[in-house]
């Protein structure tokens, strides 16, 4: 009962301590001090988030945990917790050159508890208008960090973020709308038709094509934020001009919040049998992204815009997965979602500090690595290797999961999906040659690094592709059930 | 529902989707941004009736935020700014009237044929708010992507956004419009804020592929 009574509290805790901390760190001026305290908070919203696995409260009208996203919330929280301390070494770098101003950094750090809490509000909202406010005060909290640099780049960057993110979630709006439309007849007037526990339950009495229409809008407009294929023009922007710990944040964090939404609404779809099957459109997408993705790569002069694709690439995977359905195909999909998360934000801290220490994102500019600086470069080596999907690394299982469930019942797109995938590896693979290897050169001085978080992550995955723990598979395979 | 308050709830829906039109071929700022604050009008007087109809009150605070904040604040401060920034003689087009006009329409008949079809079952006057308002979010976006100056690329997300406040309102008893309202007019006012600031006056396109590279960072 103790452990009850705790996890009641803690739910409130993963909202509460990012917000206290932005408005504590917009008040602060020093540096250092506010550093720590941002890394401070992370912690103890990671804390909060993992004391939800003993004991969820009640879902009420605006807020639910159910292990679906329990498992987003910890992994946001994680990666949001060791972008943290990468981002104060970061962070101090930039100041020490200049590039950044005291103010600006108070303001950074302010936007990052803010966005934390933009996208813990997002994933525990039991109201489907709130997920939605949550997720427009994310894509806000971006666009002012995008923005950050204040070069002419950066803030076109930022400006083409904020139209495209803007009119998606524009039409994610009318899409909830369209879904209140279709639960009021069924469920009533008033705030329990946008309370999303009762409209699963009730969905299958919903009129179904108000629901068919409804998933288009929102597949749209959140797919805007995933970064599906055609609606992706604002990622390698975002990503290559921002500081590098929001590209991490973005491509780790962001893209899977706005995936969760999708997939709450998918599982909305997939309770009532009369409506369309929301599975064919997001393997589409999920197809067409990673396809696009994986040709886009090979002409890449920009490290954080290599990456960038690569999240675009990898989110069309883990779209496709969850299009596909399934036990299987859901649990590659979470897998993959997982590996993705980490692997992604940890070449992104590696990218980082390769930036700062070359002093440019030029592919062109920054050759033989491994040679200038070989923990930085070997680290980003087992990334990209890891990224690429190769044994014994985490992605490569879940990437593997991916196919051979898909082979077993679509072998056509099976076909479709493993070109991409090899298309993207060899671009990958390309580029990472010219990198790592070959002629070194720019600046070899030393860099003054955090390799921590990255390390960390690379040893999860790591160990995640040799050894899964029986408990997280069990974990993994009933949210996939949950999923459907 | 009486047959007086229906007519008046479509007269105002139908005139928004018109005053859309109105837009669509405005190629000064200075007129497009009075046919915007014109459009607002239109927005504040429909909710307001949906709130006399539905015996809403709350949706009072709508109409208000849109009377006040879109109809007055956001055209005076645009208007400003565009004379600060030497735009304002500035004409905009991409595509000719007469093929915007042309799309405008196809985009109206679509949206009355999608939304008409699937709102069979819910009363009528919630049916025909939805098809004019997605008639305007759809004008709206054919707006944003038919502009080529910052700010009247704004004025076509201002009015997208007034078609989804016309289709919040119209769902009968739907919570938290208010909040959603407050939550894109803060929107609204970072863009503008940010075109103040950024001094964005084009994006997207540029006739000048050199300094699209540039801005990749991809230049060879």
């Amino acid at each position: 009962m103790m452990i009850d009574g705790w996890a009641v509290n803690a739910l409130p805790g993963v909202l509460v301590v990012p917000a206290v901390a932005a408005a504590l760190l917009a008040i602060l001026p020093n540096y250092r001090a506010t550093a720590r305290l941002n890394v401070m908070a992370t912690t103890l919203t990671l804390i909060c988030a993992l004391s939800l696995f003993f004991g969820k409260p009640q879902p009420g009208p605006y807020l639910l945990v159910d292990d679906l996203n329990g498992t987003f919330i910890v992994l946001t929280t994680f990666v949001g917790f060791t972008t943290s301390i990468f981002s104060a070494s970061y962070i101090g770098h930039e100041l020490e050159i200049g590039r950044l101003t005291p103010a600006a950094v108070r303001f950074y750090h302010t936007m990052y508890q803010m966005l934390m809490f933009a996208m813990n509000l997002a994933l525990v909202a039991n109201n489907i208008g709130l997920m939605w406010v949550a997720i427009e005060l994310a894509t806000l909290t971006t666009v002012l960090m995008v923005g950050i640099y204040r070069t002419h780049e950066a803030l076109e960057a930022a400006w083409k973020y904020f139209i495209l993110g803007s009119v998606g979630i524009a039409l994610a709006l009318f899409g909830t709308i369209l879904v209140y439309v279709a639960a009021r007849p069924v469920v009533g007037e008033g705030v329990d038709a946008m309370v999303w526990s009762v409209l699963v339950t009730r969905a299958g009495a919903f009129d179904p094509a108000l629901l068919d229409v409804a998933f288009v809008f929102l597949l749209l407009g959140y797919g805007t934020k995933v970064g599906l294929a055609l609606l992706h023009a604002w990622l390698p922007d975002a990503h290559a001009e921002g500081p590098t710990p929001i590209s991490a944040v973005l491509s780790g964090l962001l893209l899977n919040v706005a995936l969760y939404a999708l997939l709450r609404f998918k599982m909305l779809l997939a309770a009532n049998p009369a409506a369309i099957a929301p599975g064919p459109l997001m393997v589409t997408l999920g197809l067409l992204s990673l396809v696009f993705a994986a040709f886009m790569l090979y002409r890449r002069r920009d490290i954080k815009r290599l990456f960038a694709y690569s999240s675009i690439e990898h989110m069309g995977i883990i779209t496709f997965a969850f299009g596909m359905g399934g036990p299987l195909a859901n649990f590659a999909g979470l897998l993959h979602m997982t590996m993705h998360s980490l692997t992604k934000s940890a070449i992104f801290f590696a990218v980082g500090h390769v930036a700062q220490v070359k002093g440019t994102q030029r592919i062109a500019d920054m050759g033989g690595l491994t040679e200038t600086h070989p923990v930085l470069g070997w680290s980003l080596i087992l990334g990209v290797v890891a990224i690429a999907g190769l044994p014994p690394l985490g992605i490569f299982m879940s990437e593997f999961l991916v196919v051979s469930s898909t082979f077993a019942r679509e072998p056509p797109l099976a076909i479709l999906l493993v070109a991409g995938i090899l298309i993207g590896v060899a671009g990958l693979f390309l580029r990472l040659n010219s990198i790592a290897f070959g002629e070194p050169r720019g600046p070899a001085a030393k860099a003054q690094a955090s390799y921590v978080p990255m390390f960390s992550h690379l040893a999860l995955v790591l160990v995640a592709g040799i050894y899964m723990p029986p408990a997280l598979v069990v974990w993994f395979q009933n949210v996939a059930g949950l999923l459907g | 529902m009486s047959g007086l308050d229906f007519d008046v709830a479509h007269l105002l829906a139908g005139s928004l989707v018109l005053v859309s039109f109105l837009e669509l071929y405005q190629d000064r700022l200075y007129a497009l941004l009075n046919v915007y604050a014109a459009h607002a009008l239109v927005l504040a007087a429909s909710v307001a009736w949906q709130a006399l109809i539905q015996d809403a009150p709350h949706l009072y605070v709508t109409a208000t935020i849109a009377l006040i904040f879109k109809a007055i604040v956001i055209p005076v401060a645009l208007h400003r700014m565009i004379v600060r920034l030497g735009v304002h003689r500035e004409i905009d087009k991409v595509v000719g009237v007469g093929p915007a006009m042309l799309a405008g329409m196809g985009l109206v008949a679509l949206s009355m044929v999608v939304m008409l079809r699937v709102t069979q079952e819910a009363d009528p006057l919630t049916r025909e708010d939805l098809a004019f308002a997605l008639a305007v979010v759809l004008l709206g976006l054919l707006m944003m992507v038919t502009r080529r100056n910052a700010v009247s690329q704004v004025v076509g997300f201002m009015s997208l956004e007034n078609g989804l406040v016309l289709a919040a309102t119209g769902a009968k008893g739907m919570p938290l419009v208010v909040e959603i309202s407050v939550a894109f007019s803060i929107l609204i006012a970072f863009i503008v804020i940010g075109i103040f600031l950024f001094r964005i006056r084009e994006r997207f396109d540029t006739v000048d592929v050199h300094a699209l590279d540039r801005f990749r960072g991809e230049r060879r």
